[in-house]
């Protein structure tokens, strides 16, 4: 079974193809050019040098959120396009389970932390058992403190990964109370290699849509959505 | 046989808050043309808001592409080229219709055509209007977009003037919330001012002083702020007929103006409108009076090819493409992308 996978759901963008247990090309670009400029190029390129036609493959997986709202849009938009005229699947990935695929296996529980703006990070907590990904609290957004104290009450070594790792450092060091550890830098960004594999897993348990259904999970109302609820709850309407 | 080759065009719009998508045959034959609106979503806002109109979008591009083909009762494969809007508009919009566009133009190995809205909404003119050819004058007036443009030639434009500040469109959105008639402001001046006298209130007629044929539209919008904020302190009731038919009068007659001055500047006998508010009767009928007191042809979209639509890309990008301009993989959408770049 082979897999396209893409995720321009951060800073990073990232395309790969994998075949079964193999990983046949990984592209990965974190660079400040839009992904709009970039992501299909870099497919284009990892396509040429697999010699790949795109009608071999089975499903086409993407980190579908959350991230920043663009982000995701080009990378959905992009699926979609490739879904309807390759009439192929798109598979989910939902894009925190997929950076916490990045450390498969390790012991310690899997924090990561992405950028939210709004001092918030976008986050989950994930710990491995027997080669299984567990997740322990879903993906959300979050105040760092928040999950900082979710992390302490875990009373367990804790790696932390994402682009989110840099900001929330300070507040880790200072209120961290349990082992921590930030992962290094070949695996502490998103990797389409990850949602692929990741995806392939969602792939054998149908977690599959059409084209036209995938939508990003963006996990959160956009800000006018958001201010006009705040407005309806002031006023009791 | 003489038969010539159709070329069959599937064009994407998403800049503001329509998703559209149309197939096009050799730039003037609509087989499709397929629509959806958000206005319903926006109007609870009283705008559009880009966040919403580019979730909106993403939600229904495919849905909407898949439509334009099966209306035309064509195979994505039958498709020579895709036209896509690339700009101006909203960013979030645009990269929605671009990304998916590019997509589909990579996974099916059909050459891609960007599209620049404006020539799109120019283009508009060519569906209806078998027999319309360069050169001619067209004047856009959308929400967005006020431009006087000289069209010499397929794909190519000479901007003779724009606004300075507010667009046309924009203006009566404004206006209409300010005499509380909400959004979209157009259609619902255009309802009342049809009760109400043009003549009552004497709003200003903008110049702009060195810019012969630009346009300026925000002194208007505040003529008739600082109007309703007098009749509020004096306790005089406001009469939103007479406000909407005034302003109305005023826009038209600024327009009226620069387009006579045009015609006669560059001897042209052809005048087209284009764009959103060229669907505004009271507009179309001045212009259309004026151009055929000067013996000057007169030509408008009707009003479904006025608001944005996807015919009106697939029309612009058949004539791009004969011209033989083709988009990367790397084509970006550009918020203010400038007509002619």
């Amino acid at each position: 079974m082979k897999i396209l996978a893409l995720d321009s759901s951060g800073l990073v963008a990232s395309v790969a193809v994998v075949e079964d247990d193999n990983l046949l090309g990984e592209y990965t670009v974190n660079y400040k050019k839009t992904h709009s400029q970039t992501l299909l190029p870099m497919l284009h390129e990892v396509a040429k040098m697999l010699e790949l036609d795109l009608h071999t493959l089975d499903a086409i997986a993407a980190a579908a959120g959350p991230g920043s709202f663009t982000g995701l849009r080009i990378g959905a938009a992009t699926v979609k396009g490739l879904g309807f005229a390759l009439e192929k699947p798109v598979i989910p990935v939902p894009t925190v389970d997929a950076l916490a695929y990045n450390l498969w296996g390790v012991s310690d529980v899997v924090c990561p932390l992405m950028d939210a703006r709004r001092q918030q990070v976008y986050t989950g907590l994930y710990e491995f058992c027997e080669g299984r990904m567990q997740c322990l609290l879903p993906q959300c957004a979050a105040g760092i403190d928040e999950i900082i104290e979710k992390v302490n009450r875990l009373k367990r070594r804790v790696i932390f990964l994402g682009d989110g790792g840099n900001v929330s450092a300070p507040r880790i060091r200072e209120r961290c109370t349990v082992p921590y550890q930030f992962a290094p830098e070949h695996m502490n960004k998103q990797r389409a290699a990850s949602v692929a594999a990741l995806g392939r897993l969602l792939f054998e348990n149908g977690n599959v849509r059409t084209a036209a259904e995938f939508q990003p999970d963006y996990l959160r109302l956009s800000q006018a959505e958001r201010e006009r609820q705040e407005r309806a709850r002031e006023t009791g309407v | 046989m003489n038969e010539q080759k159709e070329i069959k065009i599937l064009s994407i719009e998403s800049s503001c808050d329509e998703t559209a998508a149309a197939v096009v045959v050799n730039g003037r034959d609509v087989r499709s043309n397929v629509i959806s609106s958000q206005i319903a979503l926006h109007t609870l806002y009283g705008g559009v808001v880009p966040e919403i109109a580019s979730r909106k979008h993403i939600e229904k591009i495919n849905q909407v592409i898949a439509q334009a083909l099966d209306d035309a009762d064509m195979k994505l494969s039958e498709i020579d080229a895709i036209g896509v809007t690339y700009g101006p508009g909203l960013i979030g919009a645009l990269l929605v219709g671009v990304a998916e566009a590019k997509a589909i133009s990579y996974a099916a190995d059909i050459p891609l055509v960007g599209v620049h809205h404006i020539e799109g909404h120019i283009s508009a003119n060519y569906i209806e209007n078998k027999d319309l050819e360069p050169p001619f004058l067209c004047l856009v007036v959308s929400g967005g977009h006020t431009h006087l443009v000289r069209v010499c030639d397929y794909g190519k434009y000479e901007i003779l003037g724009r606004t300075r500040d507010d667009a046309a469109g924009e203006a009566f959105d404004k206006v209409a919330r300010a005499i509380g008639l909400g959004y979209p402001g157009g259609p619902k001046i255009e309802k009342i001012a049809k009760e109400g006298n043009p003549d009552a209130i004497a709003f200003p007629r903008a110049k702009v002083a060195d810019g012969a044929y630009d346009f300026s539209f925000s002194g208007l919008k505040s003529a008739v702020l600082n109007y309703l904020n007098g009749c509020r302190m004096k306790n005089i009731p406001v009469c939103q007929a007479d406000v909407a038919a005034s302003f109305q009068q005023s826009v038209t007659d600024v327009l009226v103006e620069h387009a006579l001055r045009a015609i006669e500047e560059f001897r042209m006998d052809k005048f087209a409108i284009a764009g959103g508010v060229a669907a505004n009767g009271t507009i179309r009928n001045a212009l259309q009076e004026a151009c055929q007191k000067k013996g000057v042809r007169f030509y408008h979209p009707s009003p479904i090819l006025c608001t944005d639509n996807a015919a009106m890309i697939g029309a612009a990008a058949y004539y791009d493409f004969l011209a033989g301009k083709r988009a990367g993989l790397d084509l970006n959408a550009v918020a203010n992308l400038k007509l002619g770049e």
